[in-house]
Parts: structure tokens; sequence; C-alpha cells
């Protein structure tokens, strides 16, 4: 019976020894250790957290860059496709250009032919109206070099005259 | 690593205990001529002593004084045990302050006014003598400080390791204790208090398990003689006591309620559940108090009384059986250290955690 009827003494000494142990532990040994785990603990988290967001940044980047390399895509599509549209208008301008130069030229030529030939004319019809002058003289003085053609030919117009 | 030197020191620590026990045994009943009584001796090694008794050798008691501290009408008598002289049977009387005490198996006893020797009624109690206040350091509270001085070994010097290292990365004895220390915060604390309101317990928590886990150890420790201060009711009184107050001063308006006023059950069940809520109040601390001293003290009933039937039978023949059984036994009772530390913290966190629950 004796063993199950608590010492004063020692009941006294245990609630004392322990409220002190547990002061001295608390204070000196259970606040820095826990702190310590509990900091290392929160490093860890906020570690694998910053992990995880370099991770999605990367992502970000990675579909960033995606994006800038797709639209550096079609606007190099867009700048070649509008080159060859100015070069095909310029060629096509030119051509037209050119084409417009080139009747400009042709009709100023046929006009330039026009007049020359104009010009030509009038001057052969000069000189085929001086010609058959001289070719007239010299028959008509020809014709009336003897007496007898003379006479001839005013008989031959009267002739003529009188069957009038 | 760890693993491998708990190994070795748990080792070490049940084959000392195995020699010691048996050991201890054949001095007494050398010393002593009478017939040899096992319930004496395993009631005299389980129950506290003023003195740590070491050895008895060639008819010679060797043993540690400690301080007695009593308080009587007269105020403060202190002096050692030494001055019993060995004697716990009440034959030496020591005279201090013109008052007269004896030592009757571990109890001091103030004899009355004029008594010169303690007279004894039938079941042999002291009918011309009085208990003083008694605040002697007897073995277990010896023990209970060395305790004591370890544990601030180690947990001051842990704490320091990390002060130091600046990174808290766990070296040394830092990275031995962590795990413990974790294992209560996450495995105690947390699950049974709820992760908000843990934080509040955990130095009681953490102080208990590991204040009743090395005295258990020690307890095992035959060199100091069984100091047997977690198998003594007294100490798991005093530790039962605290858990008990704290979880009555912590209790909120939810708990109180479900103790006097049982929510969600008719009124007739409410009045019968009542007074069972209330002795429950009561029967929680008292159950931890019974089961931690039943425990450690059955375990040191078994290996003390496996060792007596060496000297019951009185044939060495016996001894290989003993030593066998009492090993078995003591391994057991290694796990055992653990296992009640554990289960004390566990119920007390339990206990804070139905005392804080919210309501639901």
């Amino acid at each position: 019976m004796e063993l199950i009827k608590p010492d004063f003494g020692l009941v006294f000494w245990s609630l004392v020894t322990f409220a002190i142990l547990l002061f001295v532990l608390r204070k000196f040994a259970w606040k820095p250790i826990l702190g310590a785990v509990e900091d290392r603990e929160e490093g860890i988290k906020s570690a694998l957290a910053s992990a995880e967001n370099a991770r999605k940044e990367m992502e970000n980047l990675h579909a960033d860059n995606e994006r800038i390399l797709q639209e550096a895509r079609a606007e190099r599509e867009l700048m070649l496709k509008d080159a060859r549209d100015m070069k095909n208008k310029i060629v096509s301008d030119a051509k037209e250009e050119a084409q417009t130069q080139a009747n400009k030229m042709i009709a100023q030529a046929q006009s330039a032919i026009e007049s020359e030939k104009k010009a030509a004319m009038a001057e052969l019809k000069s000189h085929v109206a001086g010609l058959s002058l001289e070719i007239a003289e010299k028959v008509v003085r020809n014709e009336l070099s003897n007496k007898d053609k003379q006479l001839k030919l005013v008989e031959d117009m009267l002739g003529e005259a009188t069957l009038n | 690593m760890t693993f491998n030197t708990f190994k070795r020191v748990a080792f070490t620590l049940l084959f000392l205990s195995v020699f010691s026990f048996s050991f201890a045994k054949d001095d007494k009943s050398k010393a002593s001529d009478k017939e040899f009584d096992a319930k004496e001796m395993i009631m005299h090694h389980v129950k506290d002593a003023y003195g740590m008794h070491i050895i008895d050798y060639d008819g010679h008691s060797y043993s540690i004084p400690l301080p007695i501290i009593l308080y009587t009408d007269k105020g403060l008598t202190t002096f050692m045990s030494s001055e019993f002289h060995h004697d716990y049977n009440g034959e030496v009387v020591v005279e201090k302050n013109g008052q007269r005490f004896v030592n009757v198996h571990e109890k001091i006893y103030l004899l009355n006014e004029g008594e010169v020797a303690v007279a004894y009624d039938a079941e042999h109690h002291p009918t011309n003598a009085q208990r003083p206040w008694d605040f002697s350091v007897t073995r277990n509270v010896f023990m209970m400080w060395v305790s004591v001085v370890v544990l601030l070994l180690i947990f001051l010097t842990a704490a320091k390791r990390y002060k130091k290292s600046g990174d808290n990365v766990p070296k040394g004895i830092a990275s031995f204790v962590e795990p413990l220390i974790v294992f209560v915060r996450d495995e105690i604390a947390k699950p049974m208090i709820g992760e908000h309101k843990y934080k509040r317990f955990m130095p009681y928590l953490l102080t208990v398990f590991f204040f009743i886990w090395i005295n258990n150890i020690f307890g095992l420790i035959p060199i100091l003689n069984g100091a047997n201060l977690s198998g003594n009711i007294a100490f798991t009184f005093a530790l039962a006591f605290c858990t008990f107050l704290i979880t009555t001063f912590s209790g909120n308006k939810n708990y109180w309620k479900h103790i006097f006023w049982m929510p969600g059950v008719p009124v007739p069940m409410k009045l019968f559940l009542m007074p069972i809520e209330i002795v429950g109040m009561f029967v929680k601390p008292v159950s931890l108090m019974i089961r931690l001293f039943a425990n450690i003290t059955a375990g040191h009933i078994i290996i003390l009384a496996l060792m007596s039937l060496i000297f019951i039978f009185e044939s060495i023949a016996v001894a290989p059986v003993s030593i066998a059984f009492s090993l078995f036994i003591g391994v057991i009772e290694i796990v055992v250290t653990a296992i009640q530390a554990y289960i004390f913290t566990v119920l007390s966190a339990l206990y804070f955690g139905m005392a804080t629950e919210d309501a639901h």
C-alpha cells in the first residue's frame, strides 16, 4: 500500500524541478530549436516556391519568345509581301511609262514622217512642174524650129477649130 | 549511424542492468544472514530511499549520503542521511535540535517528546512517532536533478549549435535531438491539438516527453541502484497534476459546455452525462498517473523477481534462466521507456486538444 501513497516531499520537489526545467528549456532550448526548425522549413518552402515561380517565369519567357518569334515571322512575311507588291507596282508602272513614252515617240515620228512626206511631195510637185515647163518649152521650141512644121500646126489647129 | 549508437548504448545498459541486479542481490543476502526475503528486497529497490546505496561489501554498506530536510514545529532541521548508518529499521535514533528521528523503512519519523525508542503496533506501524514535513533530497530527488542536468546539457548544447551555425543546419547533438523534437511536434502535438493551437503547448509536451523518457532510462541503469523516479507515484502525480492544470485552465467555452451540458442530446441524457463528464475530468489525469507509475514499477518488479529466483532456489543453476528472462524483459523495458514517455505526452496533448477544440 505504501507504494501508491505519494510522498509529499517528492511531489514538492518534482513540481519545483519540473517548473524550473520547463522554464529554462522553454526559454533556452525549445524556442531556439523550434525557431530554427521552423525557419529552415520556411526557407525550404519559400525556396521551393521561388523555384516553382522561376520555372513558371521560364515558361512564360519561353511562350513570350515563341510569340515574339511568331510576330517577327509574320512581320517578315508582311514585309516580303509589301516588297513584292512594290516591285510589281514599280515594274508595271515602268512598263506603263515606257509604253506611253513609246507611243508618244511613235506618234511624233509618224507626224514627222507625214510632214516630211508632205514637204517632199510639195518639192516634188514644184520640181515636176518646172521639169514639165522645161520639157514643154523644149518641145515647142523644137516644133517651131522650121517653117513647114509651123504652118502645119497652124493648119491642124485651124482644122480642129473649124470642126468645133 | 545514430541508430547504431543507440543500439550500442541500449545493449550496454542492458548488460549492466542484468549484471548489477544480480550482483547487488548477492551482496545483500551475504550481508544479512537472515532468510532471503524477495518481497522486501524488491520493495526496497522500487521505493524511494534516503541516501544512494551503492554496494554492500564485506559486511559494510557503501552509499552516497544525501541531505535530509525536515520541517517540524521547531523549524527546519537538516542533517545527512549517513547519520542513520544505513539503518532503516528504526534502531538508530538521531538527535537534532532536541528532537529524535528514526528511519523506519525509509520513512523518517519524529519521536514524540520524551521517547527514546520507536514502538510498533501489530501492523508494524510506529505508535509513538509522527511524520514531519519531509523535504529530504532522497535518491529519487537526487536522480531527478541528475536527469535535469543531463537534459540541460543535451538541449542547451543543441540549442547553442543552431545559434552558432547560423544557417540552421543541425550538427552534432542537434542532429540527434532534432528528429525527436520534430517527432513530438509532427506526430504528437499537431495531430492531437491541431495545426493552429499546438504551438502554445509545445514547451510543455517536449519537456514532459524528455523528462519522463530520461528518467525511465535512468531507472534502468542499475549502478544508480534502481532509482525508480518515474515508477514513483509522487513523480507521476506531479506530472499528471501539471497536465490537469493546463487542461483545466486552457479549457474553452466549448470544452466546459461538453462537460456540464452536452450539446446534441436530450435533456435527461444531459443530466445523466454531466456527472460522468465531471468525473472524467479527474479520471483522465489519474489514469496518466497510474499508467506511467504502474508500467515502470511493474518492469522493475519483474526483473528483480526474476533475479530473486536464484536466491529463492539457492541454486546457481537457476541463474541462466533468470538472466535469460530478465534480459528479455530488459529489452522490452528499454522499448517501454520510450513508449510510456510517448503515451504520456500523446494523452496530455489529446486532453489539451479536447480542451481547446472549437465548436463544430
